[in-house]
């Protein structure tokens, strides 16, 4: 007897992704074990290096505002139904606002640049993340299609724009002027040693911030409404009057915008300067972020801890394991993105079996109760 | 008395009347089980089919029809229980072995390849040999065989798209034969057909039982178990409630078991009190997605105090018109006149000018249009009215205020279960209409449009909504009705128009039309062969003016 049925919503948000964490780090195991290392000391060793210290937890907690930002990106517009994999390209434009006006306001107060350099970057990223959307809508383009093109149109854009436009001339390397004054974002250990040297800054605050901002926007107010039910039933969008098009090129904007975030927290939090390639495929991980946060915001904050730790973790391994390679942590950082992200369905149907027969077995005494209490 | 035991008494009693002194049974089914998880589909069911009759299942939606008729043709497999085909115990494995053994189904959603020839069609599946064309000639002579046989001529060469619905019903019929049915199961097989094309099919059906087959007819048309069946059996939550003879019952009789409650089948209403022309559509032409021009310019009105059928057979422009009216397409020219001042529609939220504009809309297809089904249902009980301050000042969304809103239609609506945070696809069908209802009809629009009411809704939900638009309409509204279900038209409208091929075809008083001029006018008959009607359309037509 066969039955499948939805799970809850605890084994839905709990179970599932902790039993496809529990299996990639199974094989991750596995892979350990293969190359001659102690997998159960691997993994003290990686949560040690993420969780043990404060500098360990400040690069973190770091990397994770970074995946904040990208699995915000990849759910808001996953929300309206758009599957935007062009948070990359999007955060790689967004640090030109950032840069132009950290540079332009050096002299002044962080708290002058911050706010501009957020709404300058959220403008560029935004309007990256708007011509997909807009193509989207009112040409019929995918947008799947339109974002890969413009990561690679970002990409060359970028290339030229640091080796014509803001390369210095006594500079060498294609990179921008840097930034040494009110243009570097405040890290968070000029208040707290315990972070050590790590590149935590106030972009974590406004990391978390979104988180909530996300939750208001989607579940709190009308736009929200409108982008969930244009995401679930465009149809039904259009029976209601909302503007499907409309929609679809709002959503796309916010989730660039939201990506461009990426982009102060590494501009002006760790490099103070524009350098090619800075993003380094956080845009990417974001949609296994996303993925494995269900699209909902408390989801995505753990999703990206968990990133954040295997990223700060994975770099202390491959130090302290001379045998665990740099490529070997990017082999279990990509078994997990395929067992979270890609194989999510992995243990799916297999549990909605299991609540379909206990579910099952449960009617099957209530059904027999009342029966023979008839006869 | 258990339900069980009184099922019992009636089976025993409705096989002893048969005719036949020694009635051979072509299918028997007992004790039957299954479950979709906590859902009891079928409950220990019972039933007994004599070779050569046709034998009629009714019950509301979800009582378990289609779920025996699945096992009984091998998608599910029951739990317990046992099968009998023509007195041998089998076990169906699936689908393939259930025509091994001569049971064929013709769906309720046919299963053909558009772009393939009714030959090929035929064949599909059952092909002798990896070349095709002598199982193409050996089925051409089967077909014409087949066609002179049981009047089921179609050309074999054909391509399916270019035959009507009715001949793509044939096919199916066809295609079952040519895999040597002898027993057949129809699954709702009228829903789809006009008037004429339903007669076609039930003369087939006759011819069918007169060489011998067996016909199993699934359907919750009461008039046509009346008119075809020899037995019927009625279902009711799963169980098997009663087979009776079909001349020993009456429709009334019969949904009194299908719902378990007395149910009046006509609605009770009172003349109309026509007031001022509310909604107005001149010339109107509708193009469809396609670029199809769907509606070909119709004109009517709809008066507050009235209730305007729009009958047809599905697919003749009456969609199209639904939504250029609702604003939720353009239309390619003519107006749009509500309450005296002409709509026009610009971008893609026409739909919100029009709810603005006091027009309510209960769409054809609540799954597809009405109702976000992921979404719980105090969420659905404000969609389309998401901008409405009562709802949340400004850009905020008020949850409590919208709750509040989904508990006012839960109880006014007797919407069940009464939970607002369930989401609307796991309320029944019944249920889900009448969330929609309650959400366009608790806002006391002016104009109330409203497609295909009651499609796939229970009897007993059916009676609520037939009450709920007499209710609307006596309320001094306008309301605009359009139904494939001629029955209900001619039950609730005041006047009805009829469409084909995007033209309204006639005008029709329900007092005094009969079906067959209906259906005359609904097959596209031109009023020139239909005189009385012809009369009658230009009559209106002169008191319109």
């Amino acid at each position: 007897m066969i039955v499948r049925k939805p799970l809850p919503r605890w084994a839905d948000l709990i179970l599932v992704p902790f039993l496809n964490l529990t299996l990639a780090f199974l094989i991750s195991g596995l892979v350990v074990l293969i190359i001659g290392e102690n997998p159960i000391e691997a993994v003290k060793i990686l949560l040690f290096g993420a969780f043990g210290y404060g500098e360990g937890l400040g690069y973190t907690l770091h990397f994770a505002t970074n995946f904040i930002f990208a699995g915000l990106a990849f759910s808001i517009a996953s929300h309206a139904g758009q599957f935007n994999i062009g948070a990359e390209g999007q955060a790689y434009v967004a640090g030109l606002g950032a840069i132009l006006v950290a540079l332009a306001l050096d002299q002044t107060h962080w708290l002058l640049v911050m706010p501009l350099a957020m709404i300058a970057s959220a403008a560029i990223g935004g309007f990256w993340g708007f011509v997909p959307g807009y193509l989207a809508a009112k040409r019929g383009s995918h947008v799947v299609i339109t974002t890969i093109m413009f990561n690679f149109i970002a990409s060359a854009f970028m290339v030229y724009m640091l080796n014509r436009v803001l390369k210095q001339s006594d500079n060498m390397a294609p990179e921008s002027a840097t930034v040494v004054n009110a243009g570097r974002m405040p890290q968070l250990r000029e208040w707290w040693d315990y972070f050590g040297y790590s590149p935590l800054n106030v972009m974590f605050f406004v990391a978390v911030a979104a988180l909530i901002a996300a939750y208001i926007l989607l579940w709190r107010t009308e736009l929200g409404y409108k982008i969930r039910t244009m995401g679930q039933n465009p149809s039904a969008a259009h029976y209601a009057g909302i503007s499907n098009s409309a929609i679809v090129m709002i959503a796309m904007t916010i989730s660039g915008a939201v990506a461009g975030m990426i982009a102060l927290n590494e501009v002006l939090g760790v490099q103070n300067r524009l350098v090619l390639d800075f993003v380094f495929g956080y845009g990417f991980v974001g949609i296994a972020v996303g993925l494995m946060g269900r699209n909902h915001p408390i989801g995505i904050a753990l999703a990206a801890l968990l990133f954040g730790a295997l990223y700060q973790g994975g770099q202390e391994l491959a130090f302290m394991m001379p045998a665990v390679t740099r490529e070997m942590i990017l082999v279990i950082q990509a078994l997990v993105i395929l067992f979270t992200g890609a194989m999510e369905g992995l243990f799916r149907r297999p549990l909605e079996m299991m609540f379909g027969m206990l579910e099952f077995s449960k009617s099957e005494k209530s059904d027999d109760a009342p029966a023979s209490s008839k006869s | 008395m258990t339900d069980k035991s009184q099922a019992n008494e009636q089976r025993s009693s409705g096989t002893a009347v048969s005719q036949n002194a020694a009635p051979q049974l072509a299918i028997e089914l007992a004790g039957i089980n299954k479950h979709f998880g906590p859902v009891h589909a079928n409950k220990d069911i019972d039933l007994k089919v004599t070779r050569g009759t046709v034998h009629g299942i009714v019950g509301e939606n979800g009582a378990g029809k289609t779920t025996l008729m699945s096992i009984l043709y091998g998608f599910y497999t029951a739990e317990t229980g046992r099968i009998f085909v023509d007195g041998k115990e089998v076990t169906i494995k699936d689908s393939s072995h259930a025509l091994e053994l001569g049971i064929g189904m013709v769906h309720q959603h046919f299963m053909l390849v558009d772009n393939f020839t009714v030959l090929e069609n035929v064949i599909l599946g059952a092909e002798d040999d990896a070349l095709l064309q002598p199982s193409l000639d050996k089925a051409r002579k089967v077909l014409a065989q087949l066609a002179r046989d049981y009047e089921l001529e179609v050309d074999p060469d054909a391509l399916i798209e270019d035959l009507s619905v009715g001949g793509q019903q044939r096919v199916e019929i066809l295609k079952a034969l040519y895999r040597g049915a002898e027993i057949l199961i129809l699954d709702e097989p009228t829903g789809v057909l006009t008037p004429s094309e339903a007669d076609h099919l039930f003369k087939v059906l006759e011819t069918l039982r007169k060489q011998g087959k067996t016909i199993l007819l699934i359907t919750h048309k009461l008039r046509e178990i009346m008119a075809i069946t020899d037995d019927v059996s009625v279902m009711r939550q799963g169980a098997m409630v009663k087979t009776l003879e079909t001349k020993n019952t009456d429709p009334a009789e019969l949904a009194e078991l299908m719902v378990g409650r007395r149910v009046l089948l006509r609605v009770d209403k009172g003349p109309s009190n026509p007031g001022d022309v509310k909604l107005e559509v001149r010339d109107l032409v509708v193009k469809d997605d396609m670029d199809i021009t769907r509606v070909k310019g119709i004109n009517f009105e709809v008066r507050a105090g009235e209730i305007v059928g729009i009958a047809g057979v599905s697919g003749n422009g009456q969609s199209d018109m639904l939504e250029a009216i609702t604003g939720m397409r353009k239309a390619d020219s003519g107006q749009l006149i509500v309450k005296g001042k002409e709509v026009v529609i610009k971008g893609d939220d026409g739909a919100a000018k029009l709810r603005d504009m006091s027009v309510a809309h209960v769409p054809e297809d609540r799954q597809e249009l009405g109702l976000v089904v992921t979404f719980e249902q105090w969420e659905n009980a404000i969609l389309g009215y998401q901008d409405d301050d009562k709802y949340g000042k400004g850009a905020f969304l008020s949850i409590p205020a919208a709750r509040e809103e989904a508990n006012r239609h839960i109880e006014k609506y007797d919407i069940r279960p009464a939970n607002n945070r369930l989401k609307a696809a796991n309320f029944s069908g019944g249920n889900q209409q009448k969330i929609v209802l309650a959400r366009e009809m608790s806002r006391n629009p002016d104009v109330l449009v409203v497609g295909q009411p009651t499609r796939g809704v229970d009897i007993g939900a059916i009676e609520f909504i037939h009450n709920q638009i007499v209710a609307m309409r006596d309320a001094g509204k306008a309301v605009l009705l359009v139904s494939v279900e001629l029955d209900e038209i001619r039950s609730l409208a005041d006047r009805i128009l009829v469409m084909f091929d995007g033209h309204i075809v006639g005008e029709a008083d329900p007092a005094t039309a009969t079906e067959a001029e209906l259906g005359l006018l609904m097959a596209g008959v031109s009023a020139d062969n239909a005189p009385e009607s012809d009369k009658r359309e230009a009559n209106n037509k002169e008191s319109a003016k």
